[in-house]
C-alpha cells in the first residue's frame, strides 16, 4: 500500500454546450448572414453603421433600428500574422487575422485573410468575402470562409471607416 | 472626503508555471499568510476579506471564492469577490481601499490570484460567438493589431518593443520572485525570438504563470501603529468603457485618460513624470510601455517610445522615471493577481522595502492595471508621506 504514488491531481476536461440567445439584432443580422447578406445598423444620433449590430449604439446609449444592407467588400483597417494554429481549423499557420472595416461600416470585426502573400498584406488594403458554398450557409458569420485581396486602390488611412459607399474606388 | 487608509503588509509568492505543490486555497493562503506575517498581524485583526481572479474558465472552477473562505480565514467574516477581466488585481485592491476609506472597516485583507497551469488561459477566452467567426488567438491576437496602428502611427523604430522586453527581464533578475529570470538578456535574443502574433514576438509577451499576492490595508489610526512603514494610499481611480463602439480610439483609450487624470487631481500629481519617482504598469506585451506612456501622460502622444529609447524608464540605465522595476506582466503574469502585484510593488516601492529593485529614494509610486479589451482601468497613487 505504500508503494502507491500519492495522487497530485486528475486532469477533469470540461465541456461547455449552450444556446446561444440572439436577441432582436443578433437574430435579425444572423437570419440574414444565413442567406448570405450582410446587414448592419445605422445609429440615429451619431449615424455611424454598426456591423455586426447589436441593436445599440455603445457611444450614444440608443437603440439602432435602421438596417443597411453592406456589400461583402472591406478594408483592412489592422491585422496580425498568426503562428498558432487555430484547432479543427484546415487554415495553418502562419494566417493572418484581419481587423475589418466592411464598406459602409463604421467600426471594424475581426476575420481571417488569406489567398494573400502575408507580407504584403498591409492597412488600407481593400478585400472581399469568400464564401462557403450556399448549400452550407448556417446562422454565422463562418458561412464567410476568408477574406481575400481585391485589385482595387488602397482606402487612406484616414478615411478608413469613414467610407460610406461600397465599391471604393480611390 | 475619504479617510486616510495605508498599505501596512504585503505578501506574494514566487511566480512561476506550475504550482503543482498546492491547490488554488494553498496557493492564496500562502500569500495571505506572508501578508499578515508582513504586517505583524494575525487573522484575528482581520475584519473582512476581498479576492478577485480573472475569468473563472481560466481555472474551469466557477466561483472558487465560495471554497476560499476556509483558507482565508474569514468563515464568520465578510468576503466579497471582485472581477474586472485582467485588471481585476487592482480594482480589487480598490475596492478593498474603498472598505476602509469608507470607514466600513478598520482593517482588510485583500488577495488576488491565478493558477494558469490548471487550465488554458487562451482557449478560454476564445468562447465561440455566432456573430463573430471562430479564431481562438487569445490576448495576443486581439491586441496585435491595435500595436501595429500604435507603431505605424508614431512611426517609432521597430525595436522598441525589444527594448521594453529585455529592460523589464532585467528588472526581473532583480527580483527573486519574478517567473522569468534571464540576467543576461539582449536585445539580439529577443528579437530573433519566434513571431508568435506578428508584430509580437515570443520574448515581447508575458509568461504564463501561478501566483497569488495579497496586501493589508489598515485606517490610519491602525497604520500609525505598523511596525513597518505604511504605504498611504493617497488616490485611487477605476473607468470603464465599452470594447466596441464607433470611433473606439483603441490604441489611446479614453477611460484610461480619464482613470489616470482623476488619480492624479487626487494625488496632487501634474507631470506624472516629474512629480512620481516610479510606477508599475500593466504591461503583457512589450509595446505597451510606450503606448501606456502616453495614455498615462509621461509622454505627449506619439512619443512615449523616447522615453523607453533614452532609458528613462530603465533601472540599469539609471532612468528618472523606472517602469516595472520588479520586472512588472512581462516578467510573471499569473493573470488575475497581476494587477495586484503592480500596485503592491508601488507599495514596497514607497515603503523602501523592495529589495534589489528598489528604486532609491522613492516616495512617490503609482500601480496600474487594465483589463477586457483594454476597457476596464484601475490606478492608485501610493506615497511614503501621508500628503
Amino acid at each position: 500500500m505504500s508503494e502507491q504514488e500519492p495522487i497530485t491531481g486528475i486532469e477533469a476536461p470540461i465541456y461547455l454546450k449552450y444556446n446561444f440567445t440572439a436577441g432582436a439584432a443578433p437574430a435579425r443580422f444572423l437570419s440574414q448572414v444565413k442567406r448570405g447578406v450582410l446587414t448592419g445598423q445605422r445609429c440615429p444620433l451619431c449615424e455611424q453603421v454598426y456591423f455586426p449590430p447589436r441593436g445599440s449604439c455603445a457611444a450614444c446609449g440608443v437603440p439602432t433600428q435602421e438596417e443597411v444592407v453592406l456589400a461583402d467588400k472591406a478594408t483592412v483597417e489592422s491585422f496580425t500574422i498568426v503562428a498558432i494554429p487555430i484547432p479543427n481549423n484546415p487554415i495553418k499557420p502562419p494566417y493572418i487575422i484581419a481587423n475589418l472595416v466592411a464598406d459602409g461600416a463604421n467600426l471594424s470585426f475581426i476575420h481571417l485573410m488569406s489567398e494573400c502573400v502575408n507580407e504584403d498584406v498591409h492597412i488600407g488594403q481593400r478585400v472581399q468575402a469568400v464564401w462557403k458554398p450556399a448549400e452550407e450557409w448556417d446562422y454565422a458569420m463562418d458561412n464567410i470562409r476568408y477574406f481575400k485581396p481585391i485589385d482595387e486602390p488602397d482606402v487612406p488611412v484616414d478615411r478608413i471607416g469613414k467610407i460610406s459607399v461600397a465599391g471604393w474606388e480611390g | 472626503m475619504a479617510n486616510l487608509a495605508a498599505v501596512v503588509g504585503i505578501g506574494q509568492t514566487s511566480y512561476t508555471t506550475k504550482r503543482d505543490d498546492v491547490s488554488i486555497a494553498g496557493l492564496v493562503r500562502e500569500a495571505a499568510v506572508n501578508a499578515l506575517q508582513d504586517a505583524d498581524l494575525t487573522w484575528d485583526d482581520i475584519d473582512a476579506v476581498i479576492i478577485g481572479k480573472a475569468p473563472d474558465m481560466f481555472e474551469g472552477v466557477i466561483m472558487p471564492e465560495i471554497y476560499l473562505t476556509d483558507a482565508l480565514g474569514c468563515n464568520g467574516k465578510p468576503m466579497m469577490r471582485v472581477h474586472t477581466a485582467g485588471s481585476v488585481g487592482g480594482s480589487t485592491a480598490l475596492v478593498a481601499a474603498s472598505h476602509v476609506q469608507s470607514g466600513t472597516f478598520k482593517r482588510v485583507l485583500t488577495v488576488a490570484f491565478e493558477k494558469q497551469s490548471e487550465s488554458n488561459a487562451m482557449w478560454a477566452l476564445s468562447t465561440p460567438q455566432p456573430f463573430s467567426t471562430h479564431l481562438n488567438a487569445g490576448a495576443g491576437g486581439y491586441f496585435a493589431p491595435i500595436i501595429r496602428e500604435y507603431m505605424r502611427r508614431s512611426e517609432a523604430p521597430y525595436d522598441v518593443g525589444i527594448k521594453v522586453a529585455m529592460k523589464d527581464r532585467l528588472h526581473g533578475a532583480r527580483n527573486p520572485l519574478a517567473h522569468l529570470q534571464k540576467p543576461d538578456i539582449t536585445m539580439k535574443e529577443v528579437e530573433e525570438s519566434f513571431m508568435l502574433w506578428d508584430p509580437i514576438r515570443f520574448l515581447e509577451a508575458c509568461p504564463s504563470s501561478d501566483g497569488a499576492c495579497a496586501m493589508v490595508i489598515a485606517n490610519e489610526e491602525l497604520a500609525d501603529q505598523a511596525t513597518k512603514p505604511p504605504a498611504w494610499i493617497r488616490g485611487v481611480a477605476m473607468r470603464s468603457e465599452p470594447t466596441m463602439y464607433a470611433g473606439r480610439e483603441e490604441v489611446n483609450p479614453q477611460a484610461g485618460k480619464d482613470c489616470a487624470a482623476d488619480v492624479y487631481k487626487q494625488a496632487g500629481i501634474v507631470d506624472p513624470r516629474r512629480d512620481l519617482d516610479c510606477a508599475e504598469v500593466y504591461v503583457p506585451f512589450s509595446w505597451y510601455e510606450p503606448m501606456w506612456l502616453e495614455n498615462l501622460g509621461f509622454a505627449p502622444e506619439g512619443e512615449g517610445w523616447k522615453l523607453t529609447m533614452e532609458g528613462a524608464t530603465s533601472l540599469d540605465e539609471g532612468g528618472d522615471i523606472p517602469w516595472n522595476p520588479s520586472g512588472g506582466v512581462l516578467s510573471s503574469n499569473p493573470i488575475g493577481a497581476s494587477g495586484m502585484i503592480r500596485f503592491a510593488e508601488a507599495a514596497r516601492q514607497v515603503r523602501g522595502d523592495a529589495g534589489a529593485h528598489q528604486v532609491e529614494g522613492a516616495k512617490l509610486a503609482m500601480g496600474h492595471a487594465y483589463g477586457g479589451g483594454a476597457q476596464f482601468f484601475a490606478m492608485w497613487v501610493v506615497g511614503a508621506e501621508k500628503g
